[in-house]
This record gives structure tokens, sequence and C-alpha cells, in this order.
């Protein structure tokens, strides 16, 4: 069993077979974190960059740990106190740092489709750590791994994203990967950040009342409100977005049953989520930080004999 | 395709590999039984019946162990994984690894790395069905064998399970 392909640049180019390679290599992975020692000798011959041009805490650490799990040599690199800084084109950076003998690399750019252009001009195995409002592939499959691991398949399955459709990438890897493992999707949130023609283009239900969203699914993955990604005044305040689309205690309680919350982080309590909720029994947030290491340590094994 | 050992002959075999090991180990209180993915636990399976039946009252702690993290061909070829399950300490038993074929030796010493990350055993032992002696690339015996059997390198060998459920040990020309 091998990956079609030979980089993760988004849920959209990888097959069924693909993603549940990955996540029944993950299954594995998490069981190797359980054991006494929690590293495999795998990669040990394997030099991988993680190049951050965007700010990240969970993702980075998560790649880092992922990589020496896999006992993978790893070297970081942040846009700040870069050459970047200075100057220098992603291409140039890139092509300087595989001049070293760097077999993978894993990339986060806060634009859309900067790895699938390095993946056209440079020989290594590419991994997207998410690109501008496009994809984060590893948060959706590490999102399905969780979901998998609590109700058993997605097949069937009711899974409602909630939030800021319009600029995350969460949603979008998410929507590509549910909808091809069999589950049901929606996406709920103010008209004014879901985009127009979602319903047609990715085949989702749309939905602008949260109760009515939650009433209907037995996921609800709630998003961050991107503050940073919106240049126009999307709505009147974080304050009034609470009031209508911020999931609370007293909601959950008046659904009359138990949905399972997710959120890929960070979280902006009191907006989109509220405290008692993101720290509550029925949520699965810290679950999912954990199996995100598995994930990735799947993602880098399967990708690491292509290059 | 040739059949080395068939379904009733297996059976015989398991049955003397198994009666070895209890005399060696009269109590299983420190030993534990570990299959090696996949051949190993097939046998396994059968090997653990088999002592299960001469000694019922004793507990045998039993487990599978995966090598594919381990393997020293990883950058050739990728392998998904199969499942890992040691529900159990080793630290100072005695631990039986169970493989089906002995051939280059690669598999056992991948599966000692493996078994050195999960702690401590007091002795490790082999036992497998079949010995492929002449093409060792390591100083690796067995401890316990069924047969010993003469084969051509490229050939393969294994033990795997007919369509009525049964097993049987056969040899594929390469």
């Amino acid at each position: 069993m091998q990956l079609s392909t030979k980089h993760l640049l988004g849920i959209k180019y990888i097959t069924q077979a693909d993603i549940s390679l990955i996540l029944s290599t993950a299954k594995q992975f998490k069981e190797v974190l359980q054991r006494p020692i929690k590293k495999v000798p795998s990669l040990r011959d394997v030099t991988i960059v993680n190049l951050f041009y965007e700010n990240s805490t969970r993702t980075r650490i998560s790649f880092e740990l992922a990589e020496k799990r896999l006992s993978a040599d790893t070297i970081n690199f942040t846009m700040s106190g870069s050459s970047a800084a200075k100057g220098e084109t992603l291409l140039d950076t890139v092509n300087n740092i595989l001049s070293m003998k760097v077999d993978m690399v894993v990339m986060r750019h806060s634009a859309s489709g900067a790895p699938h252009f390095l993946a056209k001009h440079i020989p290594a195995a590419i991994i997207n750590a998410g690109d501008g409002i496009n994809e984060h592939p590893t948060q959706a499959l590490l999102d399905a791994f969780s979901i998998i691991e609590k109700l058993g398949t997605l097949e069937g399955k009711k899974i409602v994203l909630v939030g800021d459709i319009m600029h995350s990438r969460v949603a979008l890897s998410n929507i590509y990967l549910l909808k091809k493992m069999g589950a049901e999707v929606m996406v709920a949130g103010p008209p004014t950040l879901i985009p127009k023609y979602i319903k047609e283009a990715m085949d989702v239900r749309v939905e602008y009342n949260l109760k009515k969203a939650l009433e209907w699914c037995d996921v609800a993955n709630v998003l961050r409100i991107q503050l940073e990604r919106q240049n126009q005044v999307l709505f009147s305040s974080l304050r009034e977005y609470n009031i209508a689309y911020g999931v609370s205690r007293k909601l959950l309680d008046s659904l009359n049953k138990e949905i399972i919350i997710m959120h890929p982080g960070p979280i902006n309590r009191g907006v989109e989520i509220d405290s008692d909720v993101a720290d509550g029994n029925q949520s699965i947030i810290l679950q999912q930080v954990e199996n995100g290491v598995a994930v990735r340590m799947a993602a880098l094994y399967l990708l690491s004999g292509k290059s | 395709m040739k059949e080395i050992i068939n379904a009733q002959e297996l059976q015989t075999q398991l049955k003397r590999l198994a009666v070895q090991l209890i005399a060696k180990h009269p109590n299983l209180t420190d030993v534990v039984i570990i299959g090696i993915q996949q051949g190993g636990v097939v046998m396994a399976d059968e090997l653990v019946i088999a002592l299960q039946d001469l000694c019922p009252s004793q507990t045998i702690h039993y487990g599978q162990l995966d090598i594919t993290f381990y393997r020293d061909d990883i950058r050739r070829e990728i392998h998904a994984p199969d499942a890992m399950n040691i529900p159990f300490g080793i630290e100072n038993k005695i631990v039986v690894l169970i493989d089906d074929v002995l051939f280059t030796g690669r598999t056992i010493k991948a599966a000692l790395d493996v078994l050195l990350d999960y702690g401590r055993p007091d002795k490790v032992e082999l036992c497998v069905l079949i010995d492929r002696k002449e093409h060792r690339q390591f100083p690796i015996q067995a401890d316990y064998v069924g047969l010993m059997v003469q084969t051509n390198k490229q050939e393969k060998v294994k033990l795997v399970k007919q369509e009525d459920g049964s097993k049987h040990v056969i040899l594929i020309n390469g």
C-alpha cells in the first residue's frame, strides 16, 4: 500500500484510499506514542525543514514532535530573523536550504497556493501545513481521526462546520475530506462569512441559524474568527457574533441530544465558543491536539519513501 | 506453489513446539509469547491454543509485535503497518518471539529492536516453524525449530490461512 501522491498539498488531490491509509497508519503511531519509549527509527536518515512563513504554535510543535518521534533530523525556519525578511524570494530560500541535503519540506504560508508553486520547482516532498485561505490537510486528517475515534466511522455522520467558513483553510480541507469519506457536511454561520456559491460548488448544506445546525449534527467543528484575514467589516462586533453564533453551554443544553464539540485552535474564548463548552465533557479539543502528532507522523512516514 | 506442511502436519508441529516450550518453562508466569506480524501471529494464535491445552490452569501472556517502523529496508519501500499489541510489561520477563519462517534474520533483528524499546526482558528466545538456515544474513538462530527446509534464495515460504480457515505452509517459486 502506497500513497498515490508524492506531496500532501491538499485533501483535494488525494484519494479515499490515501485518506484511509494515512488514518490507519496514524492509529499504529498513536500506539507508539503510548509506549515507554515514544520513538521509532523509521526516518532516521531523513532531514526535514519546517518552513513557517506564518505564525503557528500547535501545528509547528506538532510537526516538530512528529518528526522527532520518527527520528528525523529537523531544521526550523521562521519568517522573522531569516533572510526572507531581507527580501529573498521563497524559491531562493528553499533552494538554498535544499542544497544542504534536505529531503522533505513542511510549509506554512499566508499565500494560498505557495506549496503548490514550490512543488513544481523543487524535488523534495512537500507537506502543506496551511496555505492562506486554501487548505490545511493535516488538520482535516486529525479531525477525521478524532471523529472516527469517537464515532467509529465518518460514513453517514453529520458534521457541521461553524463560523468563519470564508477565511478558513480548515473548513475547506474538512469539506473535501468529509465528502470523500461519505459524511454529510453542513456549514453554518453568518451569511457574510459563508462563501456565496459554496452549496453548489462543494455540495454542502448551508444553515444560517446556529441552533438548527446543532440540532441537525452529530459533531460541531467550531472555527476561529480569523480577524487577521478580514479586511472589511463582516459582522458588527465580536460581542454580537458571540450572541448569535457563539457555542454556549445554554445552547448545547437546549438540544435534545449530546453532540461532539471540536475546535482546531487557537480558541477565541467567549467569541466563537464559551469556556465552559471548550473545557466541557463534550469537547474533544485536546484529543484533537494529541491525535495531531500521530496523524502527522503517518503523513511524514508515508511520504518519506517518495523523494 | 508447493505445500511444505499441510494443515494436519502443522498441528503436529505446533504441538511438538508447545511440548518443547513447556519442557523448558514448566511455569509460564514469567514467560510472554509474542508473535511477529503477520505470519508469526498466525502461528502464535495456534501455538497459544496448543500451550493452553497442555497446561489449562496457567495464564498465558500473549502479544503481537509489528516491525514495520523498524525495518532496515524502509528507503526502498514504504510498508503499511500492522497492529501492535503488547498489553503487559516485558521487564525482567522471558520473551518467546514467534515467527513462521526464519530466513535472513533481518525480521528478528528488527523485532529485537522493537522489544528493547518496550523494556528490558531477562531473556529472549526464538521459536519458528520453518528454518531456512543457509540464507541467514545475521548471526541469529532459533531456540525451537519446527522444520528445517532447503530452499533457493528467491523462493518464498510462508504460513497462510486457507479458504476453509485451516492453515498450511507453502513454498512459492520466486
